[in-house]
């Protein structure tokens, strides 16, 4: 027995030893990576001399900050490895999985959050006062929201009818270019323009939808994305009637019940019988958003549970299945890329009222990227997912504006806002690493026989376009 | 009244069916008949052209030339049958039913008026979806018309409700049947093989079919799962009057369960007979077997005479 139990130990041991001994070779292998990586890019900068007689170009050579970044890639890479090792060996790490949390407190979090969300601008407002709440208010609950409502549209013609749209942009630029010019051409109210933009994105939805019937995957992400640039080409190029880069001004604000927002007897502020501020609009359209939001989430949790939206999930499941059961699917991916459409219609009406301005620049392939990467990170499907990856993107950007105490760790020099893309694209690459299938994977069945039990993305098909 | 039709109009129809890709002719010139309340068994050597037939049948394919009619409407004569395709159309309803043509009807319709349902030979079930869920999507017109085209259900209507109740019941039936009650919830990708099987012939038998094609059902089931998928499709016919075409290589199930069986080689029928008989076929047992050279010419003179 004794003999035994010595030779496990000893095995442990030397399982132990060859882990360490793999962990600084792959962290030997990350140190050279990075070696190579930096050799051009950072070992050398070039600098203009400027102090010197000659003037030219100085090459100055920086192996210090190599050496660093190779000894953080190798530190990083052995302890990650060292760490996971002995977690696997004690049994605790069970990849892929959560801590599962008790439903009581999620049900606390839940309603803690939604409170907080109903109290946000009035939080900030005493927190920051009326001026300094108007940052946080617009650029941070505003901006969000308006992300969230777009993620949610898309997620209706991604993550349930699993059709990749890389041009849902152009649905939002038709709800906020036709919000913009029936309110400035026609003088409609903004609570006419609304269902009117989200009518338009719909019809144009329909029109994207018709070509696109028959394909699949690749092509269709590639007609979607040419359809995006068609609209915003077009925008630009109909000068009369869009204005082209110069874009659409002047929209007329939105009224609260026909209490315009300005300072004066007639106002909302005078009517009230309080002191005005320009952080009032900005509650105000924090609110419609969140009202338009909440609307997108509703509909969507409503559409799931019926038939149509049954069959978009379908339709990403198996399309040849789908027709054998007599689902018409041509009038099922039309209503998906239909509502979607709307949704960002909506979005984009509200977006032309709160600017006051719009023009092409707000409509390029880049937000379109942006809106399908919070889908894909919040997990397709997911309407908290989805949510929550919004909040982290869009909201993490703006936070990188708000980092002006590193300049006094790196310099005056540092900005941190352009580190945007390089933090958005590691994230990225992080989360396709750690939860491939995005934040929430799993799947809640839309009806229910005895329990509820949540379906593991592993079963979850992406759709096939 | 069903008796009396028995004998007269079949309930399908394939009439000089021919299926060519570029220069391959998959299907050559094929007549066959399924009866009312019958099961029929399409057999045939691998390539014979099978499931071709199947993908003609349920619109996947649209046949080169050809006819291929339901008679859901038992009465339908052979005149009404010409006067509907000179018209043009695809179908015609009555009372008692309706005459499709098939071959000029998209698939999805081809299950949801002509009432023709068909299952896989690689299982497609939704996967991601729960067992239930499955069986739900598969009544999807129905609910659809009681949903009001979704206008109804978003307003949460009783009449829906009440419809998803029925849809829900009736999708429970068919688990109780199918023995899967207990799994309702679970994803069916979870389910073991013989499972998916016999839950993709009950979603197909959720859309209410006339008839019910299944491609291979048996395919990759152990005996005692063969003998229980023998006793569901039986039932089927007996109790839900549907009438069943199958395409099988498991000639226990075959032999035991059809009551007229098609041989398909090379694209053209063989032999078109009761089980009996087609097992003694020479035509038959020389496709599935071979033959020595001598008894080939035999069988191929004895062919030509017939």
């Amino acid at each position: 027995m004794a003999v035994t139990s010595r030779r496990d130990h000893a095995v442990t041991a030397n399982a132990a030893k060859s882990g360490l001994s793999a962990a600084a070779k792959s962290g030997a292998f990350a140190a050279l990576v990075i070696l190579g990586l930096c050799f051009p890019i950072v070992a050398f900068r070039t600098r203009q001399d400027v102090s010197g007689s000659g003037g030219g170009l100085v090459l100055d050579e920086r192996w210090a900050t190599v050496a660093v970044l190779c000894a953080i890639g190798f530190f990083a890479r052995f302890l990650w490895l060292a760490l996971s090792d002995q977690r696997a060996q004690a049994g605790t790490w069970v990849s892929g999985h959560l801590i599962s949390i008790p439903e009581r407190y999620k049900k606390i979090a839940k309603y803690t959050g939604l409170a907080l969300l109903l109290a946000y601008p009035f939080l900030m407002v005493a927190i920051a006062g009326p001026s300094g709440a108007i940052k946080w208010i617009d650029n941070f609950g505003i901006q969000i929201l308006i992300y969230v409502m777009l993620g949610w549209g898309l997620n209706i013609v991604v993550g349930l009818a699993g059709l990749l749209d890389l041009g849902y942009v152009a649905f939002y630029a038709v709800g906020a270019y036709s919000s913009a010019l029936l309110a400035t051409y026609f003088g409609f109210s903004f609570w006419l323009c609304l269902p009117l933009a989200g009518i338009f994105a719909a019809l144009w939805g329909i029109l994207l939808g018709f070509p696109v019937l028959r394909l699949r995957g690749d092509y269709l992400a590639i007609v979607t994305l040419a359809f995006g640039e068609i609209i915003r080409l077009v925008l630009i190029n109909w000068v009369d009637l869009t204005g082209g880069y110069a874009g659409i001004s002047g929209i007329p604000r939105p009224t609260f019940f026909g209490l315009p927002f300005k300072f004066g007897p007639d106002g909302f502020a005078a009517a009230l019988g309080i002191p005005f501020s320009p952080v009032h609009r900005l509650i105000f359209f924090f609110y419609l958003i969140l009202g338009l939001a909440a609307l997108t989430y509703f509909v969507t949790i409503r559409l799931r549970r019926l038939p149509i939206g049954r069959a978009w999930e379908a339709l990403r499941e198996d399309e040849i299945a789908c027709r054998s059961l007599g689902v018409n699917t041509v009038s099922t991916k039309l209503t998906a890329f239909s509502i979607g459409a709307m949704f960002g219609g909506f979005a984009g009406a509200f977006f032309a009222a709160r600017q006051g301005f719009i023009s092409p620049e707000s409509f390029v392939f880049m937000e379109s990227a942006v809106i399908l990467s919070i889908v894909v990170l919040g997990g397709m499907g997911s309407q908290v997912g989805v949510a929550v990856a919004a909040a982290a993107m869009i909201g993490g950007t703006e936070i990188l504006r708000e980092l002006g105490f590193l300049k006094a760790v790196f310099g005056s020099g540092f900005d941190p806002a352009q580190y945007r893309m390089l933090i958005f694209g590691l994230a990225m690459v992080a989360m396709m690493v750690l939860r491939p299938r995005g934040l929430i994977s799993n799947r809640e069945p839309s009806i229910i026989l005895n329990e509820r039990k949540s379906i593991s993305g592993a079963h979850v098909k992406e759709g096939h376009g | 009244m069903a008796d009396a039709s028995y004998s007269t109009t079949p309930l399908l129809s394939v009439e000089h069916l021919t299926m060519r890709f570029g220069g391959l002719v998959a299907i050559d010139n094929l007549s066959f008949d399924v009866e009312r309340s019958a099961i029929t068994a399409l057999i045939g050597p691998n390539g014979a052209g099978k499931t071709t037939v199947f993908n003609c049948i349920t619109g996947f394919y649209k046949p080169t030339s050809g006819r291929i009619v339901l008679r859901s409407d038992a009465n339908a004569t052979d005149q009404d049958l010409g006067r509907l395709t000179e018209t043009g159309r695809r179908y015609k309803t009555s009372t008692q039913g309706g005459v499709y043509l098939l071959e000029r009807m998209p698939d999805f319709e081809i299950s949801s008026k002509a009432k023709v349902t068909r299952t896989f030979q690689n299982i497609r079930l939704f996967t991601g979806m729960t067992v239930l869920e499955n069986l739900v999507v598969a009544q999807h017109n129905t609910l659809m018309k009681a949903s009001g085209w979704t206008v109804l259900g978003l307003l949460g209507a009783k009449s829906f409700v009440a419809a998803e109740q029925r849809a829900v019941e009736k999708a429970k039936n068919w688990l109780e049947r199918i023995d899967l009650v207990d799994r309702a919830d679970d994803p069916a990708g979870d389910l073991p093989y013989g499972d998916q099987r016999r839950l993709e012939i009950a979603r197909a038998m959720c859309t209410d079919p006339v008839l019910l094609c299944l491609d291979e059902p048996a395919a990759g089931l152990n005996p005692k799962e063969s003998s229980d998928l023998n006793a569901l499709l039986q039932q089927i016919r007996r109790e839900d009057g549907t009438s069943i075409l199958l395409i099988e290589h498991d000639m226990s199930v075959v032999m035991e369960i059809s009551d007229h069986v098609v041989v398909l080689e090379y694209g053209r029928k063989i032999a078109d007979s009761t089980p009996d008989r087609i097992q003694s076929d020479p035509a038959v047992i020389a496709a599935y077997l071979g033959v020595e050279d001598e008894e080939f010419e035999a069988t191929e003179s004895e062919l030509d005479h017939s």
